[in-house]
This record gives structure tokens, C-alpha cells and sequence, in this order.
């Protein structure tokens, strides 16, 4: 172990000159990691292969459909994430913290993190551009009806609005509200209408189509 | 630090720019960037405050153009040399030094499910620490200015709110970004009126929560 470097604060360490072609010198890296034994190819392999096949917003919709049918799960889920989420597998009760808010017809929850980009992965995969964004992360928190209103979702001034700006180890994840006209589907139909901007809260879920199942 | 990574509340940043059925990655460096800090990050050499710090310190004409993992991968290079796991010479040659023995890698395959699952962020402490501030308690984010890691945006600096629920206790970004300790310490879940954070172009209903540290609070 190196002896510890930091002085408070880090000023005089050198920043690494913004690589003129990313692919090239990324490769080269890898090489060496692999060659030094700092890392496993088949595990990075294994570990691209999660989050762009395994983990994303589907884990969440599933959560979402089931507290939906089920009372005493989503009483579980509001109360404890990580306990009603271990049902599915996706994440232990001992593991990195979950919180749900619920979205009701009265109010309305926005996930944010104003200050890189924390993000519930476990539930949502991997955050899209436009969450990591200056855009999105400068103005949820001053003009949060302003961003829901660029998403096309324009409030009344009745509901309240509760942004939760991420800033700790505290993973956020909205439950929104079901659409009215699903009281007939299923639990997994329900998931197919669940959407990741539903979860983050820049959108409702909306009904299914007219005509057929979702 | 108060950097351009402290956004919360800046304006004309520009229209939200959304990409219909984005992929996960948009080029394939990106999900090597994004694999191989995860990999490495299981030397334990650093924390995740520290690695957001790397971002934190970029200069900020540097932090806003580039991109998300093109900010990952100046901030892996910074911490594999500033750690001990590779030299400049190395990254710039591609190969290990002379002499060097091949380590064996910590994450394997069979690890990656677990890790992935698990304990990625992994900062709660089973500690005894005691809360200084109890839930429906008032409380003012204290006005601070630290030339290191925070996670208290400006924003809500100087701003009464209410404890809302007490999240139990976590490590604390400020020293543990530094390697100067992981200082335990209660994680509160806080509210603060949309009015008392913008004034009254906010609607009087509407607010935003943050979670704060023990060491970021005063009584109100």
C-alpha cells in the first residue's frame, strides 16, 4: 500500500491530459491492468454484460407492478426498499441503501443528484445522458414543474412537488401511480407499462393503449 | 470545493437534451472505462468520494466538455497512479515495468454477480454513533466552505429545514475523499421548503430533500 498522498486536499496532483482518442488509450490501459494482474478480462467481460443485459429499468417495473397488486408489498417496499426488493434477488437487505417515494395524485416525486450522478442502479441499470447532464442536474432543484414540463408532464399548482437530490449513499426510486383502466391486467402486463422516466420521476406511466393489452 | 460539479440551482444551462432508446454505453472504450474502475476499485486502494472528487478537481472548461466516461477515465488514471497501482511511465508505455510481479486480480468472474448486487457503494457502519438531531427536529445546514470534498451543495448552505427520517450511520465524504478517516457519523434525511431554498418564485408546497451528514447540521 502506497503511503497516503492527500494532504485535505488534493490541488497538486497532476490532471491526466483529456485523451485525444478515448477507444486507443483505453485499450492500452486495459492491456496493462491485465497484464499487471490488477484485472480480470472475463471479469470486466462479465461486468459489461450486467449492466447492459441484466440490470436495467425492468428490475424496477417489476418492483412497481408488484406494490401495485399487492398492499402489504408495497407497505414493505415504503418502509423498508432493500427488505422488498430482496424478494426479486435484485438487491440484499444488506446491501446498498433504497428509498421509495411514492407518487400519489397529490404528490409528486423527482429524483435528482446535483452533484454527479447518483442513481439507483440496482433497480434502473445504468443513468441516461440527459440525467447526468449540467441541464437536468442545475434546474430539477430550482425549477423542478419547469424541467417536468420540458418531459411534456405539466403539474397543477396543487400538487406538491419533492425533489430528492441525492447527495449521500441513499439510493432514490419513485412508485408511481397506477393509470386508471388496468384494473384487469396482470402484474406482468402492469410491468410493461412501467417506464425507467417513471421511476426517476420525470413522467406518469400511462394508460395502455386503447383496443389492446399492454 | 465549491467547483462547476455544484450545480443544483445554476441557470441557463440549456434544454435538456433527451435521446430516445439510448443504449447503454455509446461506444465500447466506454463500458471498458466503466468495467475496468469497477475492477480495480476491489484493490481497495480508494472510495468512492475519492474517485468523485477526480471529477471534482477537473478544471471546469474540462468538466463541462468532456464527456461523462471520458471524466471516469481521467479519474481512474489519477487514482491508479496517486494509489500505487500503476506508474505514468507504465500508462504511457502500455506495459508493466521491468521486474514487475504479476499480481493476482481480486474481482473475478464469480464475484462480479455478488459485488454487482451487493456492495458496490458499501459506506454504511455498523457503529455505535449517537444522532445529534432527532426526526421533526428544525435544523440549519451549516454555512461552510470547504476547499475539499463535500456533499453539501451551496445551495442549501445557510438553510432551515426538517429532519425528516434519520437514515442510520454512513462514512463521512469530507475526510474519507481525503484518506483522513471514515469519522462515522448519522445520515439524516432532511426537508427544506422550495421558498426557503429559492424564496417565493417557488410554489409555497413544494420542497426538496437532501440528505445530510451529522457534521453538515446545526439546530435551527
Amino acid at each position: 500500500m502506497t503511503p497516503d498522498l492527500s494532504h485535505g486536499h488534493d490541488h497538486e496532483h497532476e490532471h491526466q491530459a483529456v485523451p485525444s482518442d478515448p477507444a486507443l488509450r483505453v485499450k492500452t490501459l486495459e492491456s496493462l491492468l491485465v497484464e499487471k494482474g490488477l484485472v480480470d478480462r472475463a471479469a470486466l467481460d462479465a461486468l459489461v454484460d450486467a449492466y447492459e443485459h441484466k440490470i436495467d429499468p425492468r428490475n424496477g417495473a417489476r418492483v412497481v407492478a408488484r406494490a401495485w397488486v399487492d398492499p402489504g408489498y408495497k407497505t414493505r417496499l415504503l418502509a423498508d426498499a432493500n427488505d422488498a426488493m430482496a424478494d426479486f434477488g435484485f438487491i440484499s437487505r444488506q446491501g446498498d441503501r433504497i428509498v421509495v417515494v411514492e407518487n400519489t395524485s397529490k404528490v409528486h416525486n423527482l429524483i435528482v443528484c446535483t452533484l454527479c450522478s447518483c442513481y439507483p442502479w440496482a433497480v434502473l441499470g445504468l443513468p441516461p445522458v440527459w440525467y447526468k447532464s449540467a441541464p437536468y442536474r442545475s434546474r430539477a432543484v430550482i425549477d423542478p414543474r419547469g424541467v417536468l414540463r420540458e418531459f411534456g408532464l405539466e403539474l397543477s399548482d396543487d400538487v406538491e412537488v419533492r425533489v430528492w437530490d441525492s447527495t449521500a449513499e441513499l439510493r432514490y426510486m419513485v412508485l408511481p401511480e397506477r393509470p386508471t383502466g388496468t384494473e384487469r391486467l396482470s402484474e406482468e402486463d402492469l410491468a410493461a407499462l412501467v417506464t425507467r422516466d417513471a421511476m426517476v420521476g420525470v413522467a406518469k406511466v400511462a394508460p395502455p393503449q386503447s383496443g389492446g393489452k399492454a | 470545493m465549491n467547483g462547476i460539479h455544484d450545480m443544483g440551482g445554476m441557470q441557463d444551462m440549456g434544454p435538456i437534451e433527451y435521446e430516445k432508446n439510448e443504449p447503454v454505453f455509446h461506444a465500447a472504450w466506454e463500458s471498458r472505462v466503466f468495467a475496468m474502475f469497477f475492477a480495480t476499485g476491489a484493490w481497495h486502494r480508494w472510495n468512492l468520494d475519492a474517485f468523485r472528487h477526480t471529477r471534482e478537481v477537473l478544471p471546469p472548461t474540462d468538466y463541462l466538455q468532456l464527456s461523462y466516461y471520458e471524466q471516469w477515465f481521467s479519474g481512474l488514471l489519477d487514482l491508479l497512479v496517486r494509489r500505487g497501482l500503476v506508474t505514468p511511465a507504465e500508462i504511457e508505455s502500455g506495459t508493466p515495468a521491468p521486474r514487475t510481479t504479476k499480481a493476482t486480480p481480486p474481482l473475478t468472474t464469480d464475484k462480479v454477480v455478488p459485488v454487482v448486487l451487493s456492495t458496490r457503494i458499501h459506506a454504511q457502519r455498523d457503529v455505535p454513533v449517537s444522532p445529534r438531531f432527532q426526526v421533526g427536529q428544525r435544523v440549519r445546514a451549516r454555512n461552510i466552505n470547504p476547499v475539499g470534498h463535500t456533499r453539501l451543495p451551496r445551495y442549501a448552505r445557510g438553510k432551515f429545514g426538517t429532519i425528516h427520517r434519520d437514515h442510520g450511520v454512513f462514512t463521512f465524504p469530507d475526510t474519507n475523499a481525503h484518506f483522513l478517516g471514515e469519522k462515522p457519523q448519522h445520515v439524516y434525511s432532511v426537508c427544506f421548503a422550495a421558498r426557503e431554498l429559492w424564496g417565493t418564485q417557488a410554489m409555497e408546497k413544494d420542497c426538496v430533500y437532501l440528505d445530510m451528514w451529522d457534521d453538515y447540521l446545526e439546530p435551527g
